[in-house]
């Protein structure tokens, strides 16, 4: 029998499987996707959130604990479990010198994200590159991987883990780590978590899946039916107003559109619907994916002038352009006068100071509701841009409950051989809400604490230390 | 249509595997367009641009015209680093792969800026390209040996190749062929150089354009300073000398057969062009002795040129055979399959070419020398002939591109991306 099973092949997976192969244990992974579509959403990342209290490599200043926890709480409004993220914060100072002995190879921040340079550790190449290089190490090491291997049930006794199903075939192993990352993927799912709003709509038919289409929640589903406990609310994701046009699944990051900041956003009625400079687009992408979804029709229009060409990175899709708003509002089929009253009013509101959007500038409106309290400038030098956005779901929240031995719960108790890391628990620790490069950190830490404690439940450990003294002898 | 359906009708594309870009109607610009569908997707992640330079020079532009796509595309090594880490790399439908886009636009960069122009059609056809230059060469030289001296097979001239070729007839052989392609791939890459840097000629302080200038004849650096080139050059030189952008980023090297990283084609394309070098500097230095000094060939195996010569052949040997083996092994989605003739053409040119070379001076002393001698200078020639418009031609448009990068870097980017 093997000792510890895998579900799962992104980066917490690969963590849990590295971390408990390095313990000593046998460890077999398995990966829903083909070996081309391995490692769920993790391919689509780029960087980890990381606390250090001195610059380091690629990481410049300092960013300690304490005000770590502080942006945690703000985007979380408090809906975090202190001690699990006390737990992420503290161990992502000290995860990169193991990821770098698996083959991940950190860079300075990427252009245009500098406002990262101090608190975001980029993977060179992003996260595919990273998943490729824990792919290598952990053939080498010997862990044995399965690709095109979805688990369909996981077989429980009084919350002690005993086998997993792939089809028809039984899989037993002595420990299990369950990383199949969140139900984002599950359409149905989706489409029944958000319901049907009060114009009648259901909302979730309108959203795109920024990542994997193999995170179907089924292992998840399957744990809350066995009475795992659940953490987090359905509805809860990252979710961020992307391009309309984006894929389905896997548009990643190149379908987000940045400009938000740098103008308006309207719904399909041309109004506004909040402050679009209330803070760094860094810090707001991921609200306004909700915003959005919960307008008509889940879909929101950023419009801006000729003077933000050149200040946001350039989207995939290009804009519809227009020399006059009318135009514009034609190409959008947005109502015209709407739109126009809408831009007359906001630019009649602005009080422009001194633009500078790589601070808080003192460009704001006045009089107006809703505000919008930085990078004020009046839309009215042609041409007008105008992007359709709509939400753009990376991950779900709605989890298992673990401990800080991420060892799984039902009913109060912690499973003495079950463990979940990675999205299909970060509602641990993100309730709502989230900050660039948090989820990765959630999967590095739970992934090797995982891992750890997978091989402390199989005796790996001790066995290890045995083996190594009986070598010797 | 209402733009909703519109947006519709455009994701629907996506699945077919195209973004909404501008279209270029013109024939024959699909290799272009290709590249610029792919680095607006490229342009919108960034997440590659810690590999090599192509990625910090795109991330410069919002927008790709023709001069540029060919300027990116010759600063691709084809190390395929961020083929393996695209997240829409196939079987993603946007089947991004930056490797082989800018693989088939260099093959356009060597046609379109060859000279004579319509030499350019030579590297559509470069295995014939190359086996008639080969024939061409063996059978002037062969048929030479066996005119002037009646025979192929002799009593042994110790080593005295005069005897067989006098030295002037091949200064009178070589020198032109050398000169012509000095001046055809100064020709091409200063060509390329202006497309690339409309502003060079801006800030020149030249006289107005003259008609030698349109004809593409000033030197490739005009529009440059002095004081603002040097270190820019500098850097480009090392750069080219110790293959920068082949060490992955991370200095562990590129990609070849999978996701895993080497050194091997660093180090073998090192050997063959520093085996090239030396084979230079030996022919350099026999040029030197027997003009300045009138020591005449032949010269002994503890000579500096045969010195010079027996490692730079080494050199050339174990170099093209190395990148040959791993071209060879190349994961299918590297490059463009399509020039893999072009590759192995100057593989087995240089390979041959030391070969004969090695083979003619181990045997000198022996009644094969004329043979030898004929068949080694016919590879030497198709060589040279064939340099302009083969894959030699690379070295001099990746120079030039990794020059316009150095100068490039160091200006201020017009973009004002702020804190985004």
């Amino acid at each position: 029998m093997i000792d510890i099973l895998v579900i799962g092949g992104g980066n917490a997976a690969l963590c849990a499987a590295l971390t408990a192969r390095e313990a000593g244990a046998s460890v077999l992974l398995l990966e829903a996707a083909p070996r081309d579509w391995r490692g769920g959403n993790s391919v689509h990342t780029r960087n980890l959130r990381c606390m250090h209290d001195a610059p380091q490599d690629v990481l410049t200043d300092a960013y300690p604990e304490q005000e770590y926890w502080q942006d945690l709480l703000k985007v979380t409004g408090g809906q975090t479990d202190e001690a699990l993220a006390r737990l992420v914060i503290r161990e992502s100072s000290r995860c990169r010198d193991w990821m770098r002995r698996h083959g991940v190879h950190f860079q300075p921040s990427l252009t245009g994200t500098l406002h990262l340079s101090r608190t975001n550790a980029f993977f060179m190449g992003g996260g595919k590159a990273l998943v490729n290089a824990y792919y290598r190490s952990a053939e080498k090491r010997g862990v044995q991987i399965r690709y095109d291997a979805p688990v369909s049930r996981v077989e429980l006794d009084s919350g002690r883990f005993v086998a997993a199903f792939v089809g028809n075939e039984r899989i037993e192993a002595r420990s299990c780590v369950v990383a199949s990352g969140g139900f984002e993927s599950n359409l149905e799912w989706m489409r029944d978590a958000w319901g049907r709003n009060e114009r009648g709509e259901w909302p979730a038919d309108n959203f795109a899946i920024r990542g994997t289409r193999y995170n179907l929640g089924v292992v998840l589903k399957d744990l809350l039916a066995q009475g795992a406990d659940a953490v987090g609310d359905p509805t809860q994701s990252h979710c961020v107003a992307i391009d309309a046009r984006a894929p389905l699944f896997d548009g990643g990051i190149c379908t987000r559109v940045d400009c938000v900041s740098l103008g308006i956003m309207v719904n399909r009625e041309a109004m506004r619907f909040d402050d679009e400079g209330v803070d760094f687009w860094p810090k707001r992408y991921a609200i306004w994916g909700r915003l959005v979804a919960l307008q008509g029709g889940q879909i929101g229009y950023s419009i801006i002038d000729a003077k933000a060409i050149g200040r946001f990175m350039p989207p995939v899709f290009p804009g519809q352009k227009a020399d006059s708003l009318p135009q514009l509002a034609r190409q959008l089929g947005l109502p015209e006068a709407a739109l126009l009253q809408t831009v007359n009013e906001f630019n009649a509101a602005c009080r422009v100071g001194t633009f500078d959007h790589a601070v808080l500038d003192d460009c704001h409106t006045e009089g107006l509701s809703p505000a919008k309290t930085h990078w004020a400038l009046p839309i009215d030098t042609p041409p007008f841009y105008g992007y359709a956005l709509k939400p753009g779901i990376t991950f779900t929240y709605l989890g298992v409950k673990v401990d800080e031995h991420a060892a799984v719960h039902f009913a109060g108790r912690a499973s003495p051989n079950l463990f979940a890391a990675g999205e299909v628990m970060a509602g641990n620790v993100l309730g709502k809400g989230y900050t660039a490069g948090v989820g990765m950190t959630i999967g590095t830490v739970f992934g090797r604490v995982a891992g750890v404690f997978a091989a402390v439940a199989v005796g790996a450990l001790g066995n290890s230390v045995q083996g190594a003294k009986s070598d010797a002898t | 249509m209402t733009p909703l359906e519109t947006l519709a009708r455009e994701a629907q594309a996506l699945g077919d595997g195209v973004i909404p870009i501008r279209p270029d109607p013109s024939r024959g610009a699909a290799a272009e367009a290709e590249v610029a569908r792919v680095l607006q997707i490229c342009n919108a992640c960034r997440y590659c641009e810690g590999f090599c330079a192509v990625f910090p020079a795109m991330a410069r532009r919002l927008e790709f015209p023709k001069a540029d796509i060919h300027y990116l595309a010759n600063l691709c090594h084809n190390c395929g680093a961020c083929l393996h880490a695209c997240q829409y790399a196939t079987p993603h439908e946007f089947a991004v792969n930056v490797p082989r886009a800018m693989a088939q636009v260099r093959a356009k960069t060597y046609a379109d800026y060859a000279w004579p122009a319509a030499f350019g059609k030579l590297y559509e056809r470069n295995e014939m390209t190359v086996a008639l230059a080969l024939a061409a060469g063996l059978a002037l030289f062969l048929g030479l040996a066996v005119v002037r001296n009646g025979t192929l097979w002799h009593v042994p001239m110790a080593g005295n190749f005069y005897a067989v070729f006098p030295h002037q007839l091949m200064v009178g052989l070589f020198a032109p062929v050398f000169l012509f392609v000095c001046f055809a791939l100064g020709v091409g890459v200063t060509r390329f150089w202006r497309d690339v840097s409309p502003q060079g000629r801006v800030s020149s302080r030249r006289a107005p354009e003259s008609g030698a200038e349109r004809h593409g004849w000033v030197p490739a650096f005009a529009g440059m300073t002095f004081e603002g080139s040097a270190p820019a050059a500098g850097e480009a030189l090392r750069n080219a000398l110790s293959l920068k952008y082949l060490d992955g980023g991370h200095g562990e090297g590129c990609n070849e057969a999978d996701d895993r990283f080497t050194l091997w084609r660093q180090r073998f394309h090192h050997a063959t062009f520093y085996g090239f070098m030396l084979c230079f500097a030996a022919t350099s230095v026999a040029t030197l002795y027997h003009y300045a000094f009138g020591w005449r060939a032949p010269y002994g195996y503890t000579s500096l040129p045969v010195l010079l010569g027996t490692a730079g052949g080494l050199g050339l040997l174990v170099g093209p055979l190395g990148l040959g083996w791993l071209n060879v092994k190349r994961h299918p989605q590297h490059g463009d399959a399509a020039q893999k003739a072009m590759d192995h053409g100057l593989i087995a040119l240089l390979f041959f070419t030391s070969l004969t070379g090695l083979a003619l001076l181990a045997l000198r002393g022996t009644g094969a020398m004329a043979l030898l001698l004929a068949i080694h200078l016919g590879f030497v020639l198709a060589l040279f002939l064939t340099m302009p418009y083969g894959k030699f031609a690379h070295g001099a448009f990746r120079a030039a591109a990794l020059l316009k990068w150095a100068v490039e870097r160091r200006e201020p980017t017009r973009l004002k991306l702020g804190s985004q």
